[in-house]
């Protein structure tokens, strides 16, 4: 057992070995990887989280998302309206303690501009069960370009710690095929 | 200039004492401040600990235990004990070990470290008041708006006032052994591991009281309101960081435990203390990991903080990942364990509980928490888990499976060499760090399932019965949760017979005289290898070089099966 001091004793002027070296530069190279495939995703993927983001007071955020609400309500649900917008249209959607509102109804395949925040205190939007989740601030409306690529029901869940009541917040999107949604249109049109 | 000049105080007489298993001389103001800071933290420990059991049984759906309102009340208990507390005090520890004792030196002025802390042990005890008078269940993370009492943040201000003592004490005293040359050459690496540490500490101190401070003024009214996106970088460069304590300081005890057990040195100091340079430059970037799902923050602040500047920090623990068994093998094989691939590893001491609770820190942390946090913490794919109960999942793999267990292995170096007591249930310290790990363990990776189900984190119900709009999480995810809350129990036994050998050992444990012979030995050469700078040299290492291929190949095939789950999700940007 070397108790001696061995005879080169700065560190940084010691060999290194070469089972080592190896490591490292593996170890280098997948970093760089990793590193490069975020840079890359932004252009060969098609889901990265947009940064347009603008300063909002939130009650005038309220007062959009009521107004959207009152312009594209088709019916409603436990009280609360279910928005069908138009496809390619801006969509609100409020975050408040304790509910996502209002109920969304969306077409597959279309894209929509969805607008996130909150009136009160931070929110997580966790879209299930596809499991998208994004943070929701007060103060900051945040936009993304959504476009839906399956149909169904989804539940949006909270899971930002929010309070006694965080466990009852949800909120609901449908998303209907296109032909269905045209079917209904002509029903509609029909009454 | 001589060090009383520099630390401005007079040069106290120490009282020494030699180890008779180390040869290592031990001042007894180091030894006393040693003791108490371990005390402290295993108090915070059994604390914080019963919390997670409570937590856990109530997330776990058929047993449900705690109504909503206690349960939001103990998770944020259970985070400030065992993710400050418990870690901070061991780590003061740690400190004062690596240099007071490891340098052969007396400790710069014990009284203020006397009153750091106490400060910690105020801070502490007053930020656990004002979380159980409820009005304060904000969760650790405490994010603005949400208000706690004043309390709150005053008891951490003061907790980290008292730690930031503590690293400045190790710092004094590195200075006053390199000023009355009580070592020769280089520090011992264990030493540099802990010099890292604190650094980053008082880099962790410095966000935390840029942070606290505000919010504390903000609950008394002073300030009138905090950005909470602000509050969240500045906040995570504290809560972020303080892990990256964690992980200088356990691979410092990793070091450590293999050079006291079997005599292993690094394979080349170089590489070993490069790797930790690394950890001060590159790990305090990681508050972005908490912000890649935030309004308004550019893609490449993102990708260049989240990845630690190229990933040059997960480099500096990849490389700690070979030479640390690298080394074990390196020295084992000189011990005579030569034969074929792998007789190095099992003739290991596995029957030394700290050196098995060491060596599956070493696995858990690598295999679990840290493939876990790289998935977790690039940015596209952190869309897919963040703020699920992934997330929980990730950091029990690191700072439970990983710097918790290494901590328990070590203190079955502390009870003999600074309490100087006989373990007491030998056989029960025996399995201690395999029911512990493997429950801590397991409530990693369930809970990971989970999370990549979908279920949310710090959620009191995950069946939505009170909810408005009705949802459900699928079977699948309910499994995952029982399956957590049955590993959380047996982590839960794991602790239970970690308080009791140690309380036990302390209080009734035989008290250890010369010549005595211990029941769990140490290497013949292991003081001497752990306070000696030193290299191993040119050695060849293949059981060491298949443990780091199966770890590469794992990393690499769940990074990518991560990109394929995140390719098939709405399209979005």
């Amino acid at each position: 057992m070397a108790a001696t001091p061995p005879e080169q004793r700065i560190w940084w002027n010691e060999p290194i070995e070469r089972v080592e070296l190896v490591w490292i530069f593996i170890a280098f190279l997948w970093g760089l990887f990793m590193f490069c495939f975020m840079i890359a995703w932004h252009f060969i993927g098609q889901q990265n989280l947009s940064k347009e983001a603008y300063r909002i007071v939130p009650s005038a955020y309220e007062q959009k998302v009521e107004k959207f609400a009152k312009q594209f309500q088709v019916r409603e649900e436990q009280g609360i309206p279910v928005v069908k917008p138009k496809p390619g249209e801006d969509v609100y959607l409020l975050a408040r303690l304790w509910q996502w509102w209002p109920v969304l109804e969306l077409e597959k395949g279309q894209s929509y501009r969805i607008h996130l925040s909150s009136i009160d205190w931070m929110h997580g939007f966790s879209l299930q069960p596809t499991n998208i989740n994004i943070s929701v601030y007060p103060g900051y409306e945040h936009i993304i370009s959504l476009t839906p690529t399956e149909s169904g029901q989804f539940g949006i869940v909270c899971n930002e710690f929010c309070g006694i009541g965080h466990h009852t917040m949800t909120g609901k999107i449908y998303v209907t095929d296109k032909k269905q949604a045209e079917a209904g249109q002509r029903l509609a049109e029909q009454r | 200039m001589t060090a009383e000049t520099v630390i401005g105080a007079v040069g106290r007489q120490a009282e020494f004492r030699t180890c008779q298993y180390t040869g290592l001389k031990v001042d007894a103001g180091a030894q006393a401040l040693i003791k108490a800071n371990a005390v402290a933290a295993v108090v915070f420990l059994a604390i914080g600990g019963l919390m997670g059991l409570l937590v856990a049984l109530t997330r776990w759906p058929a047993v449900h235990l705690l109504p909503a309102d206690w349960f939001y009340l103990i998770l944020t208990g259970h985070g400030a004990n065992v993710l400050l507390f418990w870690i901070i005090f061991f780590e003061i520890a740690v400190l004062y070990f690596a240099s007071a004792v490891l340098l052969n030196c007396r400790l710069a002025t014990p009284k203020l470290a006397w009153l750091g802390f106490v400060l910690m042990v105020v801070g502490a005890l007053m930020t656990n008041v004002t979380v159980l008078q409820g009005d304060s269940s904000v969760m650790f993370t405490s994010y603005p708006p949400m208000q706690a009492k004043p309390n709150f943040y005053l008891g951490l201000v003061l907790f980290a006032v008292g730690a930031l003592i503590g690293c400045g004490i190790f710092f004094a005293t590195l200075v006053i052994a390199k000023e009355e040359g009580t070592y020769e050459g280089s520090m011992p690496l264990v030493t540099f591991g802990a010099l890292t540490a604190a650094i980053i500490a008082v880099f962790t101190i410095a966000s935390g009281a840029i942070i606290l401070v505000p919010a504390w003024l903000w609950s008394l009214g002073l300030i009138s309101d905090l950005d909470p996106l602000m509050y969240k970088v500045v906040w995570w460069a504290m809560g972020h960081s303080s892990q990256q304590i964690n992980v200088s300081a356990h691979v410092s005890l990793w070091y450590l435990t293999g050079a006291l057990l079997v005599g292993a040195k690094p394979l080349s100091e170089k590489v070993s203390r490069t790797a930790f340079l690394m950890y001060i430059l590159f790990l305090q970037l990681a508050s972005a990991h908490h912000l890649l799902a935030e309004p308004g923050l550019d893609a490449s602040w993102k990708i260049v903080n989240t990845s630690y500047m190229m990933y040059l920090a997960v480099m500096g623990s990849m490389i700690h990942g070979l030479t640390v068994p690298g080394s074990i093998e390196a020295a084992q094989r000189r011990n005579g364990f030569n034969r074929g691939v792998f007789e190095w590893l099992r003739k290991a001491p596995w029957g030394h509980p700290a050196f098995a609770g060491m060596f599956l820190s070493l696995i858990f942390f690598g295999f679990i928490g840290g493939i876990s946090g790289v998935v977790l913490g690039t940015e596209q794919l952190n869309v897919l888990m963040h703020n699920t109960i992934y997330v929980p999942g990730h950091f029990h793999g690191t700072v439970v499976a990983g710097t918790t267990l290494a901590f328990m292995g070590a203190t079955y170096l502390v009870l003999p060499l600074i309490f100087q007591r006989e373990i007491i249930w030998p056989k029960l310290a025996k399995i201690q760090p395999y029911l512990f790990g493997v429950g801590a363990a397991g409530i990693s990776l369930f809970m990971m399932g989970a999370g990549t189900l979908g279920v949310a984190r710090r959620h009191w119900d995950i069946t939505f019965t009170d909810a408005n709009l009705s949802f459900a999480y699928s079977a699948g995810a309910f499994l995952m949760m029982g399956l957590n809350g049955i590993f959380a129990v047996i982590a839960a036994l794991g602790g239970i017979t970690y308080v009791l050998v140690v309380v036990g050992t302390v209080l009734f444990g035989e008290k250890i005289k010369g010549g005595h012979k211990l029941t769990f030995p140490l290497h013949s050469g292991g003081g001497a290898t752990a306070s000696h700078y030193g290299s191993e040299g040119t050695i060849k290492l293949p059981g060491t070089i298949i443990l780091v291929a199966i770890f590469f190949v794992c990393f690499v095939l769940y990074y990518f099966i991560n990109w394929k789950y995140l390719s098939e999700l709405w399209l979005f940007r």
